[in-house]
């Protein structure tokens, strides 16, 4: 017998805004202005607690802090399609969709400032807590995507990690449950090409990591992470489709992580300045002004106020942060269990002089 | 001789292994180009190459797992965990694999390797680069456990380590890694795994304690008749030495950071109970962290055995 060929799979990839503005029209997801506007002064918003985090950190006044520089449109541009109901499992580098999904900013410089009570997600939010240990919360999303199905819940739940994320067990094994049971996931990879120091090129032999997908026998698509409105329409369509049970997509949102790995780390040891320079004139903020500019929605002055806006918002954040009183030593023993053992209360008072 | 710190030593320890051996390859999370995230892999890529320092996919179970492979074909292997919070994906490959080829091939197929992570509490880290869950491992036998407390043993233990038949899971207590600098002579020495060493002579009281704990004891027990036992290897632990200084004071604190419930405190504590009850003047006191998941930075220093609790617990144990 001869040999015939079994598959074959093509990956798409999304674009939609082209460097200089200039849009495909029919591509252009249906938003009013004020939503395109809004969506502006997030990414603006999210740059402003990003920059400020990094000098809280300098001047000691949080900790170790991961950076989201460039890769604000990937993150909100994905969050802004999430709907209240649906549930979200983050990682470690996703402000920009926390901050979206209105998350309270103080709670996140909170948590960085090595508060736990940061992670504590307010009611009514389906956010689980910022996940460290990489790849590892990508079968809770599938699970939290079973249970949804099994209640018979119209809800998509949404799982954000990294390129290095890919590389982990936990990311094949979610990935296949997604898949043999049709769940409805939706897989965000916010591919910013960095894991430290190890580039996209030693993470992987595929030629996208879209692709992976076509294993698990769902969709993969990859979009252009810096183009906040092929990341928005490509969530948006995989999300419509989870809650519709048509089972799990992977987007990969190819990006750049412009920034260190963390205020710890020291990119230029295995980078060049080249290649982030590169990536400088790809700004996803920049490239989205000129899009909202060719509709007359943007000028100067409107950027000047938007971001004046965003700071006032992020002192208030700093200030809320900084006037929290720090927590008791009891606190540690709190949120243990749902009852603490009579040695965990002993110990409880002993830690409370 | 020149004085290093924890991370040149055991950065010296692995460019001269590498250099007396060619089996030994170096491989793990941005341990090449970058030379490691604590900087202790720093210019091996650059002298020895990207082929014994290899630098991976974001894959904890690959590292170790392929560490078992790559010992077993004849290789001897150094495999880096970021931190030690994040090895439990690997922790499959320790205790199924690494600890037990030995025993399940009858001998016929080992794993002589060495996993180094960095461990412990004290740095300001972020969520699981705190961890000091060195129980786990004690309980796999088959693997080794070991942490050196300082430079000049950090560098002998490694060399060790490398050398050794079977698999070493070698904790590198971050706190020390730049805190305190001393003599550590090039070319080789050894200090044999499983022998512990008298950190401070005394007669009154034992008191054990490893990784960073051990440099808070030392401050704690000045004024005291305190024998210090760095035990240095955890598993298998040196009981004859904690025995003989515990039947000469009578008396045992063991101190450590990992929480109380089933730390190794417990087995320390139970073997001394069990071979020299009969030397005890009074209750072994265990000093450790609560039964918690380590905190953040803020709560930090309230989970960490204090001076001012260990120096209680030497106050409680001498009275009897």
């Amino acid at each position: 017998m001869p040999e015939s060929i079994l598959a074959t799979f093509t990956v798409k990839r999304l674009e939609i805004i082209a460097p200089d503005g200039t849009a495909d029209e029919s591509l252009v997801p249906d938003l009013s202005g004020d939503e395109l506007r809004r969506i502006y002064y997030l990414l603006l918003l999210t740059r402003a607690f990003d920059g400020r985090a990094l000098a809280l950190q300098r001047e000691g006044r949080i900790g170790t802090y991961p950076s989201v520089l460039g890769q604000e449109a990937a993150q909100v541009g994905s969050a802004f399609a999430i709907h209240e109901r649906d549930w979200v499992f983050p990682s470690f580098r996703e402000m920009g969709a926390h901050l979206t999904l209105g998350y309270p900013l103080h709670q996140l410089y909170q948590y960085w400032g090595g508060d736990e009570r940061g992670l504590r997600t307010p009611d009514g939010m389906n956010i689980f807590p910022i996940c460290v240990s990489v790849g590892t919360h990508i079968p809770h999303a599938a699970g939290a995507a079973l249970a949804a199905k099994l209640r018979g819940d119209r809800i998509a739940v949404i799982a954000y990690f990294g390129d290095g994320g890919t590389s982990k067990g936990d990311f094949h094994e979610g990935f296949n449950l997604a898949g043999v049971m049709g769940l409805p996931t939706v897989f965000i990879c916010q591919n910013n090409q960095w894991a430290i120091s190890v580039p996209l090129s030693a993470q992987t032999a595929s030629r996208s990591l879209a692709q992976k997908a076509v294993a698990y026998g769902f969709d993969g698509i990859q979009v252009d992470g810096n183009d906040v409105l092929a990341v928005y329409r490509a969530t948006r369509e995989a999300l419509e489709k989870a809650r519709g049970g048509g089972g799990p997509t992977f987007i990969e949102c190819l990006t750049y992580r412009m920034s260190d790995h963390t205020t710890s780390d020291d990119a230029s040891r295995y980078r060049s300045p080249e290649e982030t320079e590169q990536w400088r004139e790809r700004d996803p903020i920049l490239r989205y002004e000129r899009f909202l500019a060719k509709r007359g929605l943007w000028n100067e002055d409107y950027a000047a106020e938007m971001k004046g806006k965003a700071g006032g918002e992020i002192d208030e954040a700093v200030r809320r942060y900084e006037s929290v009183p720090p927590p008791a030593p009891g606190e540690m023993f709190d949120f243990v269990s749902g009852e603490l053992s009579a040695r965990q209360q002993r110990q409880r008072e002993e830690a409370s002089p | 001789m020149t004085q290093l710190n924890m991370v040149q030593a055991i950065n010296l320890a692995l460019r001269e292994e590498m250099a007396r051996d060619d089996r030994v390859v170096l491989l793990g999370e941005d341990v090449g180009r970058d030379g490691g995230v604590f900087r202790v892999t720093e210019g091996l890529f650059e002298e020895f190459g990207p082929e014994r320092v290899i630098d991976t996919p974001l894959s904890e179970s690959a590292i170790v797992g392929a560490a078992v492979g790559m010992a077993a074909y004849g290789l001897r292997p150094v495999a880096e965990i970021q931190f030690l919070g994040f090895i439990y994906a690997a922790f499959d490959q320790l205790f199924t694999h690494a600890a037990r080829i030995r025993t399940r091939s009858r001998g016929r197929f080992t794993a002589p390797l060495v996993v180094r992570t960095p461990y412990g509490a004290g740095i300001k880290a972020p969520e699981l680069h705190e961890e000091s869950t060195e129980a786990f491992f004690c309980h796999m036998p088959g693997v080794k456990v070991v942490v050196p407390s300082g430079p000049y043993n950090a560098k002998g233990l490694l060399m060790a380590a490398i050398r050794d038949p079977d698999p070493v899971l070698f904790l590198e207590p971050t706190r020390l890694y730049r805190m305190v600098k001393e003599e550590v002579p090039e070319g080789e020495y050894t200090l044999p795994l499983g022998k512990a060493r008298i950190a401070r002579p005394g007669g009154a009281v034992t008191v054990v304690a490893w990784g960073s704990m051990l440099q808070r004891v030392m401050k704690a027990v000045e004024g005291y008749d305190a024998e210090v036992i760095d035990p240095m290897t955890l598993s298998p632990f040196d009981g004859e030495t904690l025995l003989d200084s515990v039947k000469k004071t009578g008396r045992l604190v063991v101190v450590h950071e990992a929480p109380l419930t089933c730390g190794l405190g417990a087995e320390i504590a139970a073997t001394v109970a069990q071979e020299a009850i009969l030397h005890l003047r009074g209750p072994i006191i265990r000093v450790a962290g609560p039964d918690v998941p380590v905190p953040l930075a803020k709560l930090i220093d309230h989970y960490l055995p204090s001076p001012e609790r260990i120096r209680a617990a030497l106050d409680e144990v001498l009275q009897y």
